[in-house]
């Protein structure tokens, strides 16, 4: 937060974004312009300690060189471990947190720096559900002032704002009569859905969503989910959605990233990240998932890692995840990977990936999404395709 | 059985009416501050010295009614050579050796005289005037200056936090007595002339901010805390995503938040500074005399406490009562507006 | 923790220092008035004044009226004009009274105060309890000056039972100088056990339902080990810091009012009296010394509360 550097980095032509859309196979139907990206997007916190005045002595790496974009109409999943920066990616884009270095584009515009008056404007366009359903509603107000504020911010009148939020309550699932009560009269499921019914009141382009269902039950997560389903096709929204569970995604889901420590480790197209995961890491998660039947969870082959994410402040070298991943070899302690393509618009950032053939393995590229630290390194052929573990479910 | 109609109708109109309410309430809400009413409206105990802080109001606001249509005498008319007829008897206000005369029990002289001969109950009720109105004037003053300097030191980061914690640290610093007798010495020989501010040095100006400037920091700090707190919670962070400015913030969605807490310490400031004004002109540092304050009858009082007990009595009796109803009252406030389930002094 | 230490106590110097600014703003700067008439007391003649204005620099620059100020302060230069007497002379003689006044309390008002505190948490919403809080909250309601001099008047002077107000020294009659602090100490003590036994009983019931003591009581501990290792334990750290600090204030001021009504010639005493004289140099004087009296205490108590509470040490 103490250094605003816009580098050289910063200025790319639209046409190779075009080019990696089209790529990617996302949901963008007529290859326009990413609705909001970033690019090699750096957030480190200081921390600060001293005798007199505070000085940084160290920093913490929340996100460390992400570069990604999302297309209008698309759902972007975002998964990772606590730590892994997701979460911080998604308040850097909503300008709730400053970025040290990199560049945020929201419909081309550059909005790295922006501050509250520029951001204005664009705040009808972007909105956010955020993560805990009893923290994030104010327990002193009526619901329907909860929903109307983005409504009064932006010039709304009263007499306008009344039967508006009411249908807004009507389309999320709540009976528009409850528009007087307070959040403490609700469950933590309704509670959800009125923070979805106040991200949509501007009717947004791009909905963050913070891990929206973590803190629900798993019946009422399902609810929600399609809630948002539904709700993008009426509406036309964008989605970003930060998440831990990579089941969750799954089903909302046009491509989903993979994070780590702050670094991509994967991005894929949804469905493909299940039954062709290339990472370890990607792997290992999804062996995570807990599978109802117990004779097939028993049955699988599952991809375990040992010990604990290590310390943001002090990032391991080379491949972020070395320290934890039972495929790596020296040259994962030493080089960082780079973000390699993959067939079918598939990125993954690892010496040794699984579930590819040698073939695809040699055609692979750099792709310009990669960290600029990653350097030029591409996985040798011999090294792919270990144990063909993480056929997730 | 034969059956009352109108006692029917009445149930019926009860159980309606309830039902009404609930309906009511099931559309409307039940908000913190309904619930918070409820459960004081329980408290009978708090509610009745609530009460009687407001007879107690109400009789010292009535203070000219009583000197005019009852004593017939003013709070500081020295009756020093009067005499009155007391039980047949016609007695000396002030006797010869200097002793004051003790309660009458009647309208002139109804609690008796001081040693200047004026009459007590007058005093009584005018210093109550004084006192509470400088008590709750400073009350007054110290909330809004609390809440502004709590929002500002709490919601902002860096520069102004660091200016008002240190300005609230070095106030600190002061004893209440020592920075209100230092305040009220220092103003009291001149009054003061700061800019555009002219104030007699008998003023009762001075000791309302005296008062209210030593209590700023025992609110504030808590209330940064507070907003220190609520500033982190994810509806703040909403309401910035929404695009909502620092100022909004800070008193559409944090300050709703502390009113609970600015309501108990308030009831408690306004009993901590009455007390403090009495202890101040009790040392000569508050009200000055003559005018009357209860801190001056009790220190009249006590000089002549071997001789005429109830001067000092009388004026303390006053005060106890006074504060003691804030003080139950502000505890009912605090367990209604955040009760805990198995402690509540409740009847 | 060293560098928390280091950094404390220089907090604690720039806290003086502003301490000693605002003082004098306090007294030189903001009232009305010449500074100089009003240094003088009462019914000054004008020699009087000039000599003061001159010794004191009032005709000269605020930043050398300060350093004058400051230089006469703490180098005992200080006298005062009514009594003629020095400054540093009186405070030295009034300090070892004064904190036995305030010693004898503290320890009176805690000892009372845990007792009173503890027993209605733990009867808590039975009579006892309701008892205990009518009690302590008639406690803080009491004027400390009131009711020191009607039990002043009713225990010593009437009854007997008591010596009428005054002080022994120690050091010539210890058990003398104990009775005569018996009422005192009660009449000092009776607002603060009042105000701690509450906030102790709001702790404890705190702490009583959280997990950890739940689990104790689990493992077979006695309920009277229960309560005394675990839950008085975290309990008292908040009120053993605002013990240090309300002690701190006492010494430097709350006990004016005590030591005034039983006449016990304390610096608290000393400062009243100028008070009513409007005599300023010693009320300049305590109040600086009682300020950084108060700065030093709650400096030590930070640092205290840091070493017990390893939660908030800072790394």
């Amino acid at each position: 937060m103490t250094q605003h550097r816009s580098g050289p980095e910063q200025a790319r032509p639209l046409a190779n974004v075009e080019t990696t859309q089209a790529e990617a196979g996302g949901a963008s139907t007529d290859g326009s312009a990413p609705l909001v990206e970033v690019e090699h997007l750096k957030v480190f916190f200081p921390i600060k300690s001293g005798l007199f005045f505070d000085r940084e002595v160290a920093r913490v790496h929340a996100v460390n060189d992400v570069t990604l974009s999302i297309a209008e109409g698309e759902t972007m999943g975002l998964v990772g471990e606590s730590g892994c920066g997701k979460t911080t990616i998604s308040r850097a884009i909503m300008r709730l947190v400053d970025s040290t270095e990199g560049a945020i584009r929201f419909r081309g515009q550059d909005v790295t720096h922006a501050g509250r008056r520029r951001m204005e404007p664009l705040r009808r366009e972007m909105q956010m559900v955020f993560q805990d359903p009893f923290a994030s509603l104010n327990p002193r107000k009526r619901v329907g002032q909860i929903i109307g504020l983005p409504l009064r911010l932006h010039g709304s009148e009263r007499k306008e704002i009344e039967p508006q939020v009411r249908e807004l309550l009507a389309r999320v699932g709540l009976h528009k009569e409850h528009v007087n009560r307070f959040p403490h009269e609700f469950s933590g499921g309704q509670r959800q859905r009125i923070g979805v019914a106040r991200a949509l009141a501007l009717e947004p382009r791009l909905i963050v969503l913070d891990e929206p269902v973590s803190a629900l039950d798993v019946s009422v997560q399902a609810q929600i989910i399609n809630l948002l389903d539904d709700l993008q096709d009426d509406f036309k929204l964008t989605y970003l959605f930060v998440a831990h569970d990579l089941s969750v995604v799954r089903h909302v889901s046009d491509r989903i990233a993979v994070m780590y420590l702050g670094k991509l480790m994967e991005v894929s197209p949804a469905e493909e990240l299940y039954t062709k995961p290339i990472h370890p890491y990607t792997s290992a998660l999804l062996s995570a998932i807990p599978i109802p039947d117990p004779e097939e969870n028993r049955r699988r082959e599952r991809m375990v890692v040992s010990g604990e994410p290590p310390n943001p402040i002090n990032p391991p070298s080379g491949c972020v995840f070395h320290t934890r991943c039972p495929r790596a070899t020296d040259v994962c302690r030493t080089v960082e990977p780079p973000l390699a393509r993959y067939p079918n618009g598939h990125l993954a950032a690892c010496h040794h990936p699984m579930n590819v053939s040698p073939e695809e393995v040699k055609a692979t590229e750099k792709d310009r999404t990669s960290p600029l630290s990653a350097g030029d390194e591409l996985p040798a052929a011999s090294g792919a395709n270990g144990s063909g573990l993480g056929d997730g479910h | 059985m034969a059956t009352d109609p109108l006692a029917d109708q009445a149930a019926l109109q009860g159980r309606e009416a309830w039902e009404q309410e609930a309906e009511r309430e099931r559309a409307h809400g039940v908000g913190p501050w309904r619930l918070a009413l409820r459960r004081l409206r329980r408290n009978k105990v708090a509610l009745a010295f609530g009460l009687l802080f407001v007879l107690l109001v109400a009789c010292c606001v009535a203070a000219p009614l009583w000197a005019d249509r009852v004593a017939h005498t003013g709070p500081n008319e020295n009756h020093l050579s009067d005499t009155i007829r007391v039980g047949g008897e016609t007695k000396n206000v002030v006797g010869l050796d200097g002793i004051p005369i003790g309660p009458t029990w009647r309208g002139e002289f109804f609690l008796g005289a001081d040693s200047n001969g004026r009459d007590i109950m007058v005093r009584l009720l005018y210093g109550g005037r004084n006192s509470l109105l400088v008590g709750i004037s400073a009350a007054l003053i110290t909330t809004i200056l609390s809440i502004v300097l709590g929002l500002i030191a709490g919601y902002s980061h860096g520069a102004s936090d660091a200016a008002v914690s240190s300005l609230l640290d070095i106030l600190w610093s002061f004893p209440v007595v020592i920075l209100g007798v230092a305040l009220g010495v220092a103003l009291a020989l001149d009054g003061v002339d700061i800019g555009p501010f002219s104030v007699s040095e008998d003023s009762l100006l001075i000791p309302i901010f005296v008062i209210a400037i030593a209590y700023v920091p025992y609110m504030a700090r808590p209330l940064r805390g507070q907003v220190l707190s609520l500033r982190e919670r994810e509806f703040v962070e909403a309401a910035r995503a929404q695009g909502a400015g620092p100022l909004r913030i800070m008193f559409t969605e944090v300050l709703p938040s502390l009113t609970s807490t600015i309501l108990v310490f308030s009831t408690l400031l306004i009993a901590n500074a009455v007390l403090l004004e009495a202890a101040l002109s009790f040392l000569g540092a508050g009200i000055r005399p003559p005018n009357p304050s209860w801190g001056t009858m009790i220190d009249d009082g006590v000089d002549r406490i071997s001789t005429a007990p109830h001067l000092a009595i009388v004026p303390g009796a006053m005060l106890v009562l006074t504060v003691l109803s804030l003080n139950v009252l502000g505890d009912g406030v605090r367990d209604a507006l955040d009760p805990r389930a198995n402690v509540r002094l409740e009847h | 923790m060293r560098r928390f230490i280091v950094r404390r106590l220089i907090q604690m110097v720039l806290v003086m220092f502003a301490v000693s600014v605002l003082v004098f703003l306090i007294f030189n700067v903001i009232p009305n008035g010449d500074p100089a008439v009003r240094m003088a007391g009462r019914q000054p003649t004008e020699t009087q004044i000039e000599a003061i204005r001159k010794e004191w620099g009032f005709d000269e620059n605020i930043v050398v009226q300060y350093t004058t100020t400051m230089k006469k302060v703490f180098t005992g230069d200080l006298k005062s004009y009514f009594t003629q007497l020095p400054v540093d002379e009186e405070i030295k003689k009034g300090l070892p009274r004064t904190l036995s006044l305030a010693i004898g309390a503290a320890i009176l008002w805690m000892v009372v105060a845990i007792c009173f505190g503890l027993y209605s948490a733990v009867q808590a919403g039975r009579f006892a309890d309701r008892f205990l809080t009518i009690i302590a909250l008639i406690g803080i309601s009491l004027p400390v000056f009131w009711i020191g001099a009607l039990l002043n008047h009713y225990l010593g002077f009437k009854l007997g039972w008591f010596p009428n107000g005054g002080y022994v020294e120690f050091t010539k009659d210890p058990v003398d100088w104990f009775y005569h602090l018996i009422l005192p100490w009660t009449t000092l003590a009776i607002l603060f056990i009042g105000f701690y036994s509450r906030v102790l009983r709001s702790n404890v019931l705190d702490t009583i339902n959280e997990d950890y003591v739940r689990t104790a009581r689990a493992k077979g501990l006695s309920e009277r080990r229960v309560m005394v290792r675990h839950v008085l334990r975290t309990s008292m750290i908040p009120i053993v810091t605002l013990w240090g600090l309300d002690f701190g204030a006492v010494v430097a001021g709350g006990a004016v009012l005590t030591e005034t009504v039983f006449d016990l010639q304390g610096v608290g005493q000393y400062a009243a009296e100028a008070i009513g004289q409007l005599d300023v140099p010693p009320v300049l004087a305590t109040t600086m010394f009682a300020a950084f009296f108060i700065v030093v205490v709650n400096a030590i108590v930070d640092i205290l509360y840091a070493y017990l509470d390893p939660r908030i040490r800072p790394q």
